[in-house]
């Protein structure tokens, strides 16, 4: 079986060529094969990602990506290389900026990349090592521990800013969270259970959609950059992977 | 088959490991406490004013020193069992007889977890304390060894067998008022020695290196500051940083905690989000305390979601359309 993975990784790093990686994963190899398959892929200073000096807690990592450097975003994922849920969000900007806040967790000591497409196709990469306790993806969220979840399950808070970015142009800012426990189905007894698809739209047009993952933290929370002057209604739609949906709206 | 497992991949590293840069094994040191005394009988040892890292082997909170004619007492004992032992054989060294006493502060393990070197029967501490080293002290402990390695060595989870009653002690002809106080954590142990006048706060009171925060209540915190100014002394030891003796340290500590609770609700009620609240600018006056934004980092994981769920409101819309809370601005307090 080894073996099998072992011609298939060979025969993936022949077509793919990756650019060596520069954080020296040992998973980096397969995670690209298995993201990005045939697309170029490139390491690339304009990828901004910004953590906290410390995981002080490996269940909320605080992440923020900004891809605004980059021409022509399409596509933004976020990739955890030694998590067993590798990828926590896969983030379609559309009307949006290519920036996002959010929250992940961490199972261990791991790169923690952000990679963004270009219309070209291209993968453009950035990343660094993260330092983290075990155990992010396989202890019980608090809510379970608390008993408390499905009390709370949906709940969604909210609220919008006009203002700028740190370049100092007009935004719009979107800052989000629902409740919900982000099972990963790694806790014994505890089935996979998490938020699958968040979409963002204004006045019925799509802003941003995201795919998003068990390795998004307990009540994820998402800030998201509209553009600027964005007055029209604000609906959040989301669906879990039992097919609940949970809605939010603004103003 | 043609699908590349976590499995796979690993086995490669056999075949890649020489490629990759190994992290090395790293010995640990030797602690070398210093004593430095503050009164006659009295000695402070000061920790290192940074956050618990291998280069320091965890040895960041002060401990004192307090002579009595049974053998000295020491408040707070530090990391590790090596940490311990050192320290153990400074008061010796000073006072000529082993320990009979070792009084824990809190709960947490720059103060608690060097009691392996002891006997439990003479290491005390509140009995609220002593519950949260229950609760809390093998993930402490499992921490220290994730981040100290081999300065861990031979440490163990010694739970303190003695329940300390607040009010008088006395030990070996020595007199002292214990009080019992929170904030910094759930119960947090003060000392005051009437020989001297000498206050040990305890990580109540942080003096020119930032409060850490991971089970702290600001509001109870700022009580027990309170209680702590209007006590009677000649100086005051705080858990880091250099001895207060001019009551600077706990107007300084109230200070930062009062900083930290506004900033962090202001950065919420303008939409920042975590890594942008712990990049927020740090007023220059506290360009004295060491350790400064990464306990603003840690205070930002340890606040954070609670400030932002009692300032965003509900905008989802059950059955009936009206907002669960009609849209207004919780303003909850902070707690753990």
């Amino acid at each position: 079986m080894a073996g099998t993975a072992l011609i298939a990784l060979m025969t993936g790093a022949a077509h793919a060529a990756p650019a060596p990686d520069p954080l020296q994963s040992p998973m980096w190899d397969m995670q690209a094969e298995r993201l990005f398959g045939h697309d170029r892929v490139v390491f690339d200073p304009r990828v901004h990602i910004a953590v906290p000096m410390l995981a002080e807690n490996q269940h909320v990592f605080p992440v923020t990506l900004d891809a605004r450097a980059l021409p022509d975003v399409r596509r933004i994922v976020v990739l955890v290389d030694l998590d067993p849920i590798p990828v926590p969000v896969d983030f379609v900007p559309g009307k949006a900026a290519p920036w996002l806040g959010l929250r992940i967790k961490l199972d261990q000591r791991t790169p923690v990349r952000v990679a963004a497409q270009t219309a070209d196709g291209t993968w453009h990469v950035a990343g660094l090592w993260v330092d983290a306790a075990g155990g992010g993806c396989s202890a019980p969220p608090a809510s379970r521990a608390h008993g408390d979840w499905a009390v709370h399950l949906g709940e969604v808070r909210g609220a919008v800013w006009h203002g700028t970015d740190g370049g100092g142009a007009a935004v719009t800012r979107l800052r989000f969270s629902v409740r919900h426990p982000m099972d990963t189905g790694l806790v014994d007894t505890i089935p996979a259970y998490n938020l699958e698809t968040v979409r963002v739209t204004a006045g019925g047009e799509t802003m941003a959609q995201m795919t998003v993952s068990g390795s998004m933290s307990e009540d994820p929370a998402f800030t998201l950059l509209l553009p600027a002057g964005e007055t029209r209604p604000i609906t959040i739609a989301m669906r879990d992977s039992n097919g609940r949906e949970f809605t939010g709206r603004l103003p | 088959m043609n699908r590349l497992t976590r499995r796979g991949a690993l086995a490669m590293l056999g075949a890649s490991a020489l490629a990759v840069p190994v992290h090395a094994e790293r010995f640990a040191g030797h602690y070398r406490p210093q004593a430095e005394p503050l009164a006659e009988g009295v000695w402070l040892v000061r920790g290192s004013d940074a956050p618990i890292a291998f280069e320091n082997g965890g040895a960041i909170a002060n401990s004192v020193i307090l002579a009595t004619a049974d053998g000295p007492i020491l408040f707070d004992c530090g990391p590790s069992q090596a940490y311990a032992q050192a320290l153990s054989a400074l008061a010796q060294g000073l006072t000529g007889k082993p320990p009979v006493l070792v009084l824990i502060s809190h709960l947490h393990p720059d103060h608690a977890l060097g009691a392996s070197a002891f006997d439990p029967a003479i290491v005390a501490a509140l009995p609220g304390t002593i519950a949260e080293i229950e609760r809390d002290g093998p993930g402490m402990s499992d921490a220290m060894f994730r981040i100290l390695a081999d300065w861990m060595r031979e440490t163990q989870l010694v739970i303190p067998a003695r329940r300390l009653a607040p009010g008088e002690l006395s030990v070996g002809g020595r007199a002292l008022t214990l009080l019992a106080m929170n904030g910094h954590s759930g119960c947090d142990l003060v000392v005051r020695d009437h020989a001297s006048g000498i206050v040990l706060a305890g990580d109540l009171v942080f003096h020119d290196r930032a409060p850490a925060t991971p089970d702290a209540d600001l509001a109870a915190w700022r009580g027990a500051l309170d209680r702590l100014a209007a006590i009677p002394r000649t100086l005051l030891v705080p858990g880091h940083g250099p001895v207060d003796r001019d009551g600077s340290a706990i107007a300084q500590t109230r200070d930062w905690l009062a900083w930290l609770d506004a900033a962090l609700r202001d950065a919420a009620g303008r939409g920042l989000d975590m890594t942008e609240a712990g990049d927020m600018p740090i007023p220059p006056r506290f360009a004295r305390m060491a350790a400064a934004r990464y306990e603003l980092q840690r205070s930002v994981s340890h606040f954070y979601p609670a400030i932002e769920a009692s300032v965003l409101p509900r905008i989802d819309q059950p059955e009936g359309g009206s907002q669960p809370n009609g849209g207004r601005t919780g303003n909850r307090p902070i707690t753990k």
